[in-house]
C-alpha cells in the first residue's frame, strides 16, 4: 500500500529556523547567515564590519567551523560577543546549533548577529538558520567563474559581496564575467565589491547592514 | 563534503518516514519515493548505505529508496520562454538571451510517498 507523504526533508531543520526567527524578533535582533567558500574572507568582512558599527550598532557573533576556535579567538579579541560552533566534520550549520548558540548569547543586547556559516558552496544554503538575511561571499583569487560552478548558492541570496578586490591588479579575473553570471541568478541582490585588506567598498555594504529592519 | 552533508539528510528522511508509518499502523516500509531536484546539490549514490545503516531494527530495515530527480527549468523574466538552464554556462534564455530567469523546477527536496505492507 502506497501512503503519499508530501513531507519537505529538512522540515524538522525548518521548524527550529522558525523558532530561532521569533526569537530573534522578539528581541530586536536582525540576524545575517554569511556564506561563502573556505578562504574567501568571511571572518575578515566579519572583523571589518564590526569596526565600521563600533558605537553604532551592538554586534555578536556566531563562528562555524569544523573544528577549532580560531575566528572565534580573533572575534573575541575585537571585545565582541562570540560564541564558535564546531560541526565536527559536518559541513554546514544547522538551526539546532543556533538554537544553542543563542542560548549563550545576550540577545536582549545585542542589535546585529553575524552568523558565519562553514566555508562550502554547496550545502549551507539548503539549511536555515533562522536568519533575516543570507549573504553569500566570493573573493577575487577564486575566479569569476564561481557562480557559473555553484548557481544554488547564488540565486538565494539577498546579498553578495565580492573581497578582495585589491588584487585585481595581479589577477586574472575578469569581473564582467563575475558580475554578469551574478545577475543571471540573482537580478535583485545588491552586489557589494570590497577589500577587507585595505576598508575599500566597506562603507556601503556596512551601510546597507543598516538599513535592514527586524 | 558529500559524506557529513547526507548523513543528516538521510536521518531525516528515515524520521518521516516511520512517523507516517506509525501513524498509519503499518507493520513495515518496503519503500520510500523522494523527488529531488536538479539544483539541490544533493548526492544520491551514499543516501542508501547511509539508510540502511541507520534503519536497522526499524520499522524501515531493508527499505528501498527511489529517487525521482526533477530537472532544473528555468523561466525568461524577459520572454516568458522556459528552457533547462545550462551546465557550466551563464545561464541565458535560448529564445531571446535575456539573462537568468525564475526557477520553477529543481528546487524540489520532499518525501513523496512510502509504500508500506
Amino acid at each position: 500500500m502506497e501512503l503519499p507523504v508530501l513531507e519537505q526533508i529538512l522540515s524538522a531543520n525548518d521548524r527550529i529556523a522558525l523558532d530561532n526567527r521569533k526569537l530573534l524578533q522578539a528581541q530586536g535582533v536582525v540576524a545575517v547567515n554569511v556564506m561563502a567558500s573556505p578562504g574567501a574572507g568571511k571572518t575578515s568582512l566579519i572583523l571589518r564590519t564590526i569596526g565600521a558599527l563600533e558605537g553604532r550598532r551592538r554586534v555578536a557573533v556566531i563562528e562555524g567551523d569544523l573544528a577549532g576556535r580560531v575566528d572565534a579567538d580573533r572575534v573575541a579579541e575585537t571585545g565582541t560577543p562570540v560564541v564558535q560552533i564546531n560541526t565536527g566534520g559536518g559541513c554546514h550549520l544547522d538551526a539546532p546549533q543556533v538554537r544553542w548558540a543563542l542560548e549563550q548569547l545576550p540577545l536582549d543586547r545585542i542589535d546585529l548577529l553575524l552568523i558565519e556559516n562553514v566555508g562550502n558552496l554547496v550545502c549551507p544554503p539548503g539549511f536555515a538558520l533562522g536568519e533575516q538575511v543570507k549573504v553569500v561571499g566570493a573573493s577575487v583569487p577564486e575566479g569569476q567563474d564561481k557562480p557559473i560552478k555553484y548557481p544554488g548558492i547564488f540565486a538565494v541570496a539577498d546579498g553578495l559581496v565580492l573581497n578582495k578586490v585589491d588584487l585585481a591588479p595581479y589577477i586574472d579575473f575578469d569581473a564582467g564575467v563575475f558580475r554578469t553570471a551574478v545577475r543571471a541568478l540573482n537580478a535583485g541582490a545588491p552586489l557589494f565589491e570590497v577589500s577587507c585588506k585595505t576598508g575599500e567598498g566597506i562603507a556601503a555594504w556596512v551601510a546597507w547592514l543598516e538599513g535592514i529592519k527586524t | 563534503m558529500a559524506v557529513m552533508h547526507e548523513l543528516p539528510v538521510t536521518q531525516s528522511i528515515l524520521e518521516i518516514a516511520l512517523r507516517h508509518a506509525k501513524r498509519a499502523g503499518a507493520g513495515r516500509i518496503l519503500a520510500i519515493n523522494l523527488t529531488i531536484g536538479g539544483l539541490t546539490g544533493f548526492v544520491d549514490d551514499s543516501i542508501q548505505f547511509y539508510f540502511d545503516y541507520l534503519s536497522k531494527d526499524t520499522l524501515a530495515d531493508g527499505a528501498r529508496l527511489t529517487i525521482e530527480r526533477i530537472a532544473a527549468r528555468v523561466r525568461c523574466h524577459h520572454c516568458g520562454a522556459e528552457y533547462a538552464p545550462p551546465d557550466s554556462r551563464i545561464w541565458t534564455c535560448p529564445q531571446c538571451e535575456a539573462l537568468g530567469g525564475e526557477v520553477i523546477a529543481g528546487k524540489e527536496f520532499c518525501v513523496a510517498s512510502i509504500e508500506v505492507e
